[in-house]
């Protein structure tokens, strides 16, 4: 572990719930900022690589991004965690200049993505979700080409071979399966040595080797002190990857912290199960250790977080005998992100 | 972090970004731009295969009357309709379809300046009239053509033409879809053909030929005739001409380009 010193916030840590809808235990404001696992080799400078504050973006009626607050410190990986079309794609679209905000302010490396587009671009890597490949141009072709823009850029072959694109260097792109434009979209933002890279989507689509492949780069570009914002909505993948994660949904930012912090949320584990909606919960927690909180997030389906015991999940069994309830698919479990999603928006992430 | 993974890999990805120098962006892209156009079947054959049979088909057979040789008359028109179709036709389609395949888009979150970009494309398009204008100038010799004037003016004639071709390229491919790009590019490269004094003498049209000979390809061909048939230094008028389409086209395009 290193630095154990108190980093300046890596990431604003708001009210962890927002909207008023939704149910389930509130997830702790703040918790004591634990130190990640990361461990920055470049010295932390005056300004976060990336500092958004109440960036709104609206297309039309919709609002695509709806006061969007967050901080991303160097040689940290961020990753914003949200269903199809929480705004994940538009925020870093934003970052990289592509849109002008309607409202709030961007800083990428303390710099405007577009009014200092031209000192910007060659600082930062950039992997959209599809395209931007000319349909024509072979694989290791399109890659040396992009090396080219780069005054130190890293060795393109070597980057073709540890990405598996050795046996397709001369396919035209148009005629690579889904996953090989993806690991080729990824070695075309990484080729310029950057010191910031935004991944759309990096691993979707992928094969499971792909996509380990692909999460060993992130842990190296971490190591070797690239700041990485990322977007994703596997939820093991923003565990697995992330310094700090930011969970969005219909364009704001319901909650953000460390993969530990969300999920632990109070308790490791807890008790889910389903019975009949509707039980009078008000009853049952005056019988619970103060540190437990119970809620019923979806009409009949109950969770208990706290620190779970034998005694504890006797103690809800027992409630529910005494009411006549019986319990269906009685779980004691460790709680992931897929919880803690689920509880800030009473729904499943991949719907 | 997973336990199970082996240990991460340091050193290959330490930072060091810059850009790098401007010609090697602009040799690398200007390469890469033409690559793509040799690559494409359909852009040989509007850049070189259509204008060396239209050249050698008129020139050989005589349904279309001319004054004196030939060989002559069509091949300044012929170098006419290759600058209109790399500088205008090819290149319209080619960037409309790197706009709509969100090529500009993605490049233009690279440290690939915009400016290169566009000097790329452009360079590559004179790339391929160099390789035009040595195939239809080597075919018509062999038609029996005989060149007169001085290859400065042909060069600026060419230069100022491809100018405002690719004025217009950018300015349809930067608005239109690319499938409606590719529509109108083929069908005004038609009728540019057609009413250009490409394939027949504009004083044929009678009293329409002073309108027509205000359109680009008119002012190409008419300009590139004077030249090469009769020995004329640097017809002012058809520059002029060019020229003024090469600005609005140009200014018009850098308005309203739109990169996605």
């Amino acid at each position: 572990m290193v630095g154990l010193r108190r980093r300046p916030h890596a990431l604003s840590l708001r009210s962890a719930v927002a909207s008023s809808d939704v149910a389930g235990p509130p997830l702790p404001a703040a918790a004591a900022r634990p130190v990640g696992a990361s461990a920055p080799k470049v010295a932390a400078s005056a300004e976060p690589a990336v500092l958004i504050d109440g960036l709104v973006k609206r297309y039309g009626e919709r609002t695509a991004v709806d006061g969007v607050q967050l901080r991303v410190e160097r040689a940290r990986v961020l990753a914003l965690l949200g269903p199809n079309g929480a705004g994940k794609t538009t925020t870093i679209e934003t970052c990289v200049g592509f849109r002008r905000p309607d409202a709030g302010r961007v800083r990428v490396l303390g710099l405007d993505p577009i009014a200092d587009s031209e000192a910007l671009r060659p600082r930062i890597g950039v992997m959209l979700q599809s395209g931007g490949v000319y349909q024509a141009a072979r694989c290791g072709e399109m890659l040396r080409l992009v090396a080219a823009y780069a005054a130190d850029p890293l060795d393109p072959e070597q980057l073709l071979d540890r990405l598996g694109l050795r046996e397709v260097v001369r396919t035209p792109y148009r005629r690579l399966s889904g996953g090989q434009q993806q690991r080729l979209s990824l070695a075309m933002a990484i080729v310029g040595r950057p010191e910031l890279v935004f991944l759309d989507e990096p691993t979707a689509g992928l094969d499971p080797q792909a996509r380990h492949e692909t999460w060993r780069i992130v842990e190296s570009l971490r190591a070797d002190g690239v700041t990485v914002v990322l977007t994703t909505h596997y939820m093991d993948e923003a565990e697995r990857l992330a310094d700090d994660i930011v969970i969005v949904d219909h364009g704001k930012v319901i909650a953000t912290g460390t993969p530990a912090e969300l999920i632990r949320g109070g308790a490791d584990r807890e008790i889910r199960f389903r019975a009949a909606p509707g039980l009078p919960l008000a009853t049952l927690e005056p019988r619970l250790p103060a540190d437990c909180v119970v809620a019923e997030p979806a009409a009949g389906t109950y969770v208990v977080a706290g620190p779970v015991d034998p005694q504890l999940v006797a103690t809800v069994t027992a409630w529910c005998a005494e009411r006549g309830v019986l319990v269906e698919g009685l779980q004691v479990k460790q709680r992931t992100l897929e919880d803690v999603f689920l509880e800030l928006t009473g729904r499943e992430l991949r719907a | 972090m997973s336990t199970a993974a082996p240990p991460v890999v340091t050193g290959q990805f330490t930072p060091n970004p810059g850009r790098a120098p401007l010609l090697r962006m602009l040799l690398a892209q200007t390469r890469m731009e033409l690559t793509l156009i040799v690559r494409n079947g359909e852009q040989v054959l509007l850049n070189l295969i259509v204008p060396l049979g239209l050249l050698i088909v008129c020139t050989k057979i005589p349904f279309i009357e001319v004054g004196g040789e030939r060989a002559d008359f069509f091949v300044p028109g012929v170098l006419a309709l290759a600058v209109m179709s790399a500088a205008f036709t090819g290149q319209a389609i080619a960037t409309g379809f790197d706009r709509q395949y969100g090529v500009l888009k993605r490049l233009g979150a690279t440290a690939l300046p915009r400016t290169v970009l566009l000097g790329a494309k452009t360079a590559a398009v004179l790339v391929v009239e160099l390789l035009q204008i040595a195939l239809l100038c080597g075919a018509g010799i062999a038609l029996g053509w005989h060149p007169h004037g001085d290859p400065f003016s042909v060069a600026v004639l060419i230069a100022v033409g491809t100018a405002a071709f690719c004025g217009m390229a950018f300015l349809m491919a930067g608005l239109l879809r690319a499938m409606t790009t590719l529509a109108l590019a083929n069908i005004l490269w038609f009728l540019l053909l057609i009413f250009g004094g490409i394939a027949f003498p504009l004083s044929d049209l009678g009293g329409a030929a002073d309108v027509f000979e205000l359109l680009p390809s008119g002012a190409l061909s008419n300009g590139l005739r004077m030249v090469l048939e009769t020995g004329e230094v640097a017809p002012v008028h058809d520059v002029l001409i060019l020229g003024g389409w090469a600005v609005v086209t140009l200014v018009a395009a850098a308005a309203t380009f739109r990169w996605e």
